[in-house]
């Protein structure tokens, strides 16, 4: 009996590591590679050098890349994040004819193929307005109709988990629905609202069959990335941008888990909110 | 009635078809301790919501004060809620709970202060100022809960089954702490809860609920000593309800009953004819037993009994009435008391009510 457990335990053991580095360590080729003193990506490496990440630092039309993709990322994360409040209150908080349909309707992308929507869109325009209206615009209309079913789901949660007995309470007390909203409801949905705004943020971010589509001469960060692969020597560079990208992201993480985790010890013991 | 403080006039609540208030009518006094007492939805909820102004009514009226509130919004009334579950902001301490309605009387942080630790004084949590919403139990969020909505200094406190999650022993405690504060403060209490000792001990007037209509109002003693109704004596505590028919009517009203045979009995504010089907109502603790027949008592046998502590209940069944049982509340029965055993049921007819349905 011992012995089967034992076993059965390293059998899980070895498969979860197998499993963590097959997630991860092609990850880590990107750093390791960045500093690596040569334009090709093989081993053994040469020596270590930082010139990658001057180049990459000197690059101004990266510079514009990154600068488009985080324009369009925090638009759209705003206004996907702002609809799905609205959004998910109303599914949370009434029960209307025809709510099942329409929230299948919403959810919708979720499930069409990407490319799918990122070339009926590109149709539409160019057989509407034409091929001027394509830019940073219209690659941030795409990424809201494919953002706000995502941040609807995170939202939903996070409003049915939400006592309506406390916006009563808080009328009751003699507060109108605009303070009773701003004093009660979003405070308890804030950490949903924080998930859906980092969610959406980073499928806008690194989504690419959209932004290749919908753009025009000025690209996004995964776009411009791509661009910059085809041409050997400037590839060091991308991996630096790569790496930096990384390290962005872990942090990005991190911080929405540090506040998520704040949010639940908040839940247990009242005493760690200031203010 | 002249002295009312509040005044519901016809008052309908549907959702759907379905009526959960049925055209009631009531008067509440000043400084009343008010109890809505019924089963799960009979409607008194949404009654006490309507007061709150958290349910737009179907049809009449509202008023507080000679105010009409009808269509008044929740955060403008002169009311308060302690809701079922209490509702405490959970991203709230203790103290920002109880200062919460303070926000738009503009306090200093002092005056503030000095109001939110009266307030916690008055439910008794001096000290928990600092304490989480989860890190309370039932009864002190129920303090926090009377204190967020005392602090307001509300004409009229409503108070929905504040103290149906509290186990027996901290309810009875609270009963006791809710009826001194209520009294301390003088605002008018109106109380909803399905435990009708809770409000027979709380209240000065109760109103017994059913499907939406009140079967009858009035303070306890009267709701106990005389229901009006077979469904209000059935509702509140132990009752024996005997059928019988109408054999005569005089000054007094003679019945014949299967279980008892003939008995006179006070006309209770019913009219009767002779042939109408009527109840006859009993509490345990007013039919005694004997051991003896010597005392003119009735022949009943003995079905079983039950031990409470302060008295014991007889299950029994009288003679040549099979099928009928009545319960006795005797503390003293000297008897022997093992179910088949014989003895002789006493009872004095000015005891018995008669209900007409």
């Amino acid at each position: 009996m011992n012995r089967n457990m034992n076993l059965a335990a390293r059998i899980l053991g070895t498969y979860a590591v197998i499993y963590v580095a097959y997630l991860y360590l092609p990850v880590l080729f990107l750093p390791l590679f960045s500093f690596n003193d040569s334009i090709y990506i093989s081993f053994p490496l040469r020596g270590w050098t930082l010139k990658w990440y001057q180049t990459m630092l000197a690059n101004e039309a990266l510079h514009r890349a990154l600068a488009n993709s985080l324009k369009v990322g925090i638009t759209t994360a705003l206004i996907s994040t702002i609809l799905g409040i609205l959004g998910a209150r109303a599914v949370a908080q009434y029960r209307l004819p025809g709510q099942k349909q329409v929230v299948g309707v919403i959810m919708l992308p979720l499930v069409v193929p990407e490319i799918i929507l990122a070339m009926a869109l590109l149709i539409i325009i160019l057989q509407t307005v034409g091929s001027r209206a394509l830019g940073l615009m219209s690659i941030t209309a795409g990424h809201i109709l494919l953002c706000v079913p995502f941040a609807m789901v995170v939202l939903i949660s996070r409003f049915e988990g939400f006592d309506r007995f406390l916006e009563e309470a808080s009328h009751d007390l003699g507060e109108n629905a605009w303070w009773t909203f701003w004093r009660v409801t979003f405070p308890n949905v804030l950490p949903g609202i924080v998930a859906s705004l980092l969610l959406t943020f980073t499928i806008s971010f690194d989504e690419f069959i959209m932004a290749f589509f919908l753009g025009s001469t000025d690209p996004t960060l995964p776009v411009f990335m791509w661009n910059q692969l085809r041409f050997p020597k400037l590839l060091p560079g991308v991996l630096a941008l790569g790496a930096c990208i990384l390290i962005a992201s872990v942090f990005i993480v991190l911080l929405a888990e540090w506040f998520r985790r704040r949010n639940a010890f908040d839940g247990q013991t009242g005493d760690m909110i200031i203010g | 009635m002249d002295d009312a403080f509040i005044e519901i006039a016809s008052v309908s609540k549907s959702f759907g078809n379905v009526t959960a208030v049925d055209n009631i009518s009531l008067s509440i006094r000043k400084g009343e301790f008010f109890s809505l007492l019924g089963p799960s939805g009979c409607g008194k909820t949404t009654l006490l919501r309507i007061l709150g102004g958290f349910e737009a009514l179907t049809d009449g009226k509202v008023m507080i004060e000679g105010q009409d509130i009808t269509h008044m919004p929740a955060h403008l009334r002169p009311t308060n809620m302690v809701f079922q579950n209490y509702a405490i902001f959970p991203h709230l301490n203790v103290e920002q709970n109880v200062a919460y309605g303070l926000r738009q009387q503009k306090l200093s942080r002092e005056e503030q202060a000095e109001k939110v630790s009266a307030a916690l004084t008055m439910v008794q949590l001096e000290g928990f100022e600092k304490r989480g919403a989860d890190e309370m139990s039932g009864g002190q969020k129920q303090r926090v809960a009377l204190a967020r909505a005392l602090i307001k200094r509300p004409k009229v406190l409503l108070l929905d089954e504040p103290l149906g999650a509290l186990d027996k022993k901290l309810r009875e405690e609270m009963q006791i702490e809710l009826r001194m504060l209520q009294q301390q403060v003088g605002i008018t209490f109106v109380f909803v809860t399905h435990d009708q000792e809770e409000a027979l001990t709380l209240s000065d007037r109760v109103a017994v609920m059913n499907e939406g209509r009140i079967l009858q109002q009035a303070p306890p003693r009267e709701i106990y000593e005389r229901p009006i109704s077979r469904k209000v004596a059935d509702f509140i505590g132990q009752m024996n309800l005997l059928d019988g028919v109408v054999d005569s009517v005089s000054d007094k009203v003679v019945v014949s009953s299967v279980a008892l045979g003939s008995v006179t009995v006070d006309a209770n504010r019913q009219t009767v004819r002779p042939g109408d089907r009527v109840t006859l109502a009993v509490r345990p603790e007013n039919l005694s037993l004997s051991n003896s027949p010597a005392t003119g008592g009735l022949p009943v046998t003995l079905a079983a009994s039950a031990f409470w502590g302060n008295t014991t209940y007889y299950r029994i069944i009288p003679e040549g009435a099979e099928g009928n049982t009545l319960d006795v509340s005797q503390q003293d029965y000297r008897g022997s008391k093992n179910s088949g055993d014989p003895a002789w049921l006493c009872f004095d007819s000015c005891d018995f009510l008669l209900l007409k349905d």
